[in-house]
């Protein structure tokens, strides 16, 4: 269909490289990674599902093209437990039952963690704002805010 | 320790926060193609040709496939669980917008939705019928021939029937209407009506299908892996034994994901390219696939003036859209609730399924439940108005009471209906003074309730597996969609056992391996799953026990089983394998007079508190505050119990308040998130949620189902706070601010231009 470029990038603090082409986005060159916890579901950048994070910033993968990494440094879900060890976010998350399906859930975890870097104590205010890019169709959106003040509480 | 009863997290938690949880939607097997769907733009019409010479000459193209194309593979290609009315891909007539009519193969899925843009098809158009009453008498008629499945013997007269829109009617009479009505001291009479709307799991639907020796697998999210495997089969014309369906968690299901879907596509074009193939719809396309049934009810009913309602007439149109799908169900199993949780001499139900030109509509948490709730609990408090008695009081005048027969005539039993009213009115408060506010912001407060009868009578089969290390599997094939299937039948299996419930593993569908189920839906699976577990598990136990006989250990020793095991085999060896089967009893309804002794093994009571805030220069309304009480029974797992809660209630906030798929000419005009907003962080209300304390004593454990309770009185709740506010009376969802404030201006006598 069109002409591959090789890209260069930072995965979860590791060096890679792959051929990508012009229209694949952020979530396709994850997969080819095999890290499925980005997931395209409505294709618009509104539910959250996709949710990465480039040179620091919360991106929507579905509507962010994969040539545009090139460079950069990107951080999915699996970051967080590389180690074996939960972060304080998902812990908190089983702790409240933060989560019915799932499928919304590394999107949550992600913007908690960009939350609590920005505002280690957010207010009530500060949760919704930051999350309301992301929804949840099971509604597990109680336990999700006393999840993500649980996280506040411990320290991420 | 007792495991039942006991809060603990989800069993997939850690996967499920890690991001490593395993959907369909993840799932690339070697060799695989990708599908993608070329769709009608009519909402009616005869296909005249389709041209797909441009698509198969795209390079990357594996495959173009058609309607007729299918019929090499699958000579009678059409599915459904209640109707054979459904083709795998069109064949000679398009029966709704968005309706699959080719499909392309490609190893990149951009290839294949790029050659779907390069198909053509020319249709010759036909009048079309979207309203559910009007397609009673319309001209249009979708299907030529009805073509029930045989599956369902109410179904059986309507074989070979054309010329109806018609997919069933359901009919039920207790007393006599008329005669109470004419002795009535007054009669009320109105209609709502409630629209289409959609599950939207945010795992849009995806199926895989891999040809193999002699046989299929078909990778699915999906909630009923055995009907998955039959149908297939059945569309084949092969042995069950052929058909392998597998089945990881779901990304949200919400009665979307039943029966089949997508599972036919994705075996034909497989079995024709002879490959792996995947199907994985979009967010759009979701919206052309199943939906929640609009509906138009007509209630009627005759009271006294002390407000005791003596008789009921429940007229009820279904629209069940282009392809029958559960439909007919929905209108026979909710069908007979529709008079409410009352206790009425004088009943009559009309009920009717109807075929019409807009995208199917089939279960949708609550199987027709919440539409129906929605009519009579408006209605009932409506007449409370008008008779001046408090709308909690009304309810618990009239209000089905143990051992006092249901519509059907079958008796209530361990249905806390007068629980959950009380419980509702305490947490309102509703004997506390209420302040209704004066100036532009009004606030008003409501309540509603409802329950359901259980799909019966349906059958589970469980099988626990007990290694020699005394660990427990246990094979089932209930589908964890979140609603914590898996970690609730762990803990039945930990209970009986007398282990710990986060020690046992509980296998994901494969019909290799995992045995018969009917299905996750209609919140059976805790009632029925749950007793198939438990007699699974029960039966594993006294296996092991007559293990240690034979290994001649004296009866009554608390041997651990590990050591059982070496004892009888001399080395850690062997199995002991439990299976269970449950099916409870039942009693369908009188074909003639809808009567029944026992028409549900159980009840679920869900009631809704609401207050509210009305804006009333824009029509907003903000609900302040939602009280959601249902009856479960004795919960396994309370914590998750109560997230079903909160989860439901949240669901059906954006059914009462803004999701609503608007038509256009047959066409939806808001297929997309952008369009068709859901719930988020910024509309939840502060919520209280209370099980109340209850038990289901025929239930396992005490238990009984969940899942869509707390669905029932959220919108006819929100629609009495309304009135309560500011004296309102909307009778159509759902009620947007336009709505509001179109009613506001009108009742102030001047209305909006456009209504004028």
């Amino acid at each position: 269909m069109s002409v591959a470029r090789t890209i260069h990038f930072t995965l979860n603090g590791r060096k890679v490289s792959t051929e990508i082409e012009p229209h694949h986005n952020l979530v396709e060159l994850l997969q080819r990674f095999d890290l499925f916890g980005a997931r395209e579901s409505c294709g618009q950048g509104l539910c959250g599902c996709c949710t990465a994070v480039v040179d620091g910033q919360p991106v929507s993968g579905c509507l962010y093209f994969a040539v545009m990494v090139d460079g950069k440094s990107v951080t999915t879900v699996e970051a967080f437990d590389a180690d074996g060890a939960l972060s304080k976010v998902q812990q908190a998350f089983i702790d409240h039952g933060a989560f019915q399906c799932g499928f919304c859930t590394p999107g949550f975890v992600l913007m908690t963690h960009q939350l609590l870097q920005d505002k280690p104590n957010p207010s009530d205010d500060d949760i919704r704002d930051y999350l309301s890019g992301n929804l949840c169709r099971c509604a597990a959106y109680p336990e999700i805010i006393a999840a993500v003040k649980a996280a506040a509480r411990a320290g991420r | 320790m007792a495991q039942v009863g006991r809060g603990i997290p989800r069993l997939e938690a850690r996967s499920k926060v890690t991001g490593r949880a395993e959907y369909t939607h993840n799932l690339r097997l070697p060799g695989m193609l990708y599908a993608k769907v070329f769709r009608s733009t009519v909402p009616h019409g005869r296909i005249v040709r389709i041209d797909t010479s441009a698509a198969a000459a795209l390079p990357g193209v594996e495959r173009v496939v058609t309607g007729e194309d299918i019929r090499k593979v699958i000579p009678e290609p059409y599915y459904g669980p209640a109707f054979h009315d459904q083709p795998i891909l069109a064949l000679d007539k398009v029966r709704h917008v968005g309706e699959p009519v080719a499909a392309v193969v490609a190893a990149d899925p951009h290839v294949a939705e790029q050659a779907v843009q390069l198909i053509e098809a020319e249709y010759e158009e036909l009048p079309a019928v979207y309203d559910e009453v009007e397609a009673m008498t319309s001209q249009a008629i979708v299907h030529e021939v009805l073509k029930p499945a045989g599956t369902f013997a109410d179904l059986k007269h309507l074989a070979g029937k054309t010329g109806t829109n018609v997919a069933l009617d359901f009919h039920l009479t207790r007393g006599d209407t008329d005669k109470a009505f004419a002795g009535a001291d007054h009669v009320f009479e109105h209609t709502f009506r409630s629209q289409q709307a959609l599950h939207l799991a945010f795992e849009p639907f995806v199926a895989v299908a891999e040809p193999g020796d002699g046989m299929v697998t078909v990778h699915t999210s999906n909630q009923t892996p055995s009907f998955v495997r039959m149908e297939i089969a059945r569309l084949l014309g092969w042995q069950e034994n052929q058909v392998r369906v597998k089945v990881p968690l779901l990304g949200g299901g919400f009665g979307a994901k039943v029966y089949v879907k997508l599972e036919p596509l994705v075996v034909a074009l497989a079995l024709i390219v002879r490959r792996p193939v995947k199907v994985a719809l979009t967010m759009e396309e979701q919206f052309y696939m199943i939906t929640k049934h609009p509906t138009t009810f007509r209630i009627k009913s005759g009271v006294t003036k002390d407000g005791k309602i003596t008789a009921r007439e429940c007229e009820v149109h279904w629209n069940g859209g282009a392809y029958a799908d559960i439909g007919p169900r929905v209108c026979q199993k909710s069908g007979f609730t529709a008079p409410g949780p009352y206790d009425i001499d004088h009943i009559k139900i009309d009920s009717y399924e109807l075929y019409t030109n807009r995208t199917p509509c089939g279960a949708l948490r609550g199987f027709g439940i919440p539409q129906l709730v929605w009519a009579y609990e408006c209605h009932t408090d409506i007449i409370a108005r008008e008779l001046g008695i408090d709308p909690v009081e009304m309810r618990r005048k009239n209000i089905l009471r143990e051992g006092r027969p249901q519509a059907t005539g079958t008796k209530m039993k361990d249905a806390a209906i007068e629980q959950v009213l009380d419980a509702l009115a305490e947490q309102m408060p509703w004997s506390k003074p209420f302040d209704r506010g004066t100036g532009v912001i009004r606030r008003g407060r409501g309540i509603a309730i409802g329950f359901k009868a259980s799909i019966s009578p349906t059958t589970s089969v469980a099988i626990v597996n007990v290694s020699a290390d005394g660990s427990a599997s246990l094979n089932m094939a209930t589908t964890d969609m979140g609603q914590g299937s898996d970690t609730i039948m762990a803990q039945i299996v930990a209970e009986v056992l007398d282990i710990q419930a986060e020690h046992v593993r509980v296998m994901h569908t494969d019909t290799d391996i995992t045995p018969y189920d009917m299905g996750t839906l209609g919140s059976r699976s805790t009632f029925h799953m749950g007793h198939a577990v438990r007699l699974a598990a029960e039966d594993a136990k006294a296996k092991l026990a007559a293990l240690a006989a034979e290994a001649g250990l004296p009866p009554g020793t608390n041997y651990p089983p590990s050591e059982i095991f070496v004892k009888r085999y001399g080395m850690r060896a062997g199995n002991v394998i439990g299976s269970g089967t449950y099916i409870p009893t039942y009693q369908s309804p009188d074909k003639t007079t809808g009567m029944s002794e026992n028409v549900t093994p159980f009840w679920m009571i869900g009631g809704t508190g609401a207050e509210i805030e009305v804006d009333t220069e824009t029509g907003k309304v903000r609900v302040t505050r939602l009280v959601n009480v249902a009856d479960c029974g004795t919960p396994i797992n309370p914590r998750i119990a109560t997230t079903q809660l909160s989860g439901g209630a949240t669901m059906a906030l954006g059914f009462t308040l803004f999701e609503d798929m608007v038509l256009d000419g047959g066409q939806v005009t808001n297929a997309s998130l952008a369009d068709y907003k859901i719930p988020g962080m910024h509309d939840i209300p502060p919520m209280y949620n209370e099980l109340v304390d209850a038990k289901q004593s025929n239930g396992p454990f005490g238990a009984k189902g969940l899942g869509e309770s707390a669905t029932f009185g959220v919108s006819p709740a929100i629609a009495n706070a309304l009135d309560d506010a500011v004296g309102i009376r909307l009778t159509d969802l759902p009620m947007t601010p336009e709505a509001v404030l179109r009613a506001l201006r009108a009742k102030e006598g001047r209305p909006l231009e456009d209504d004028a």
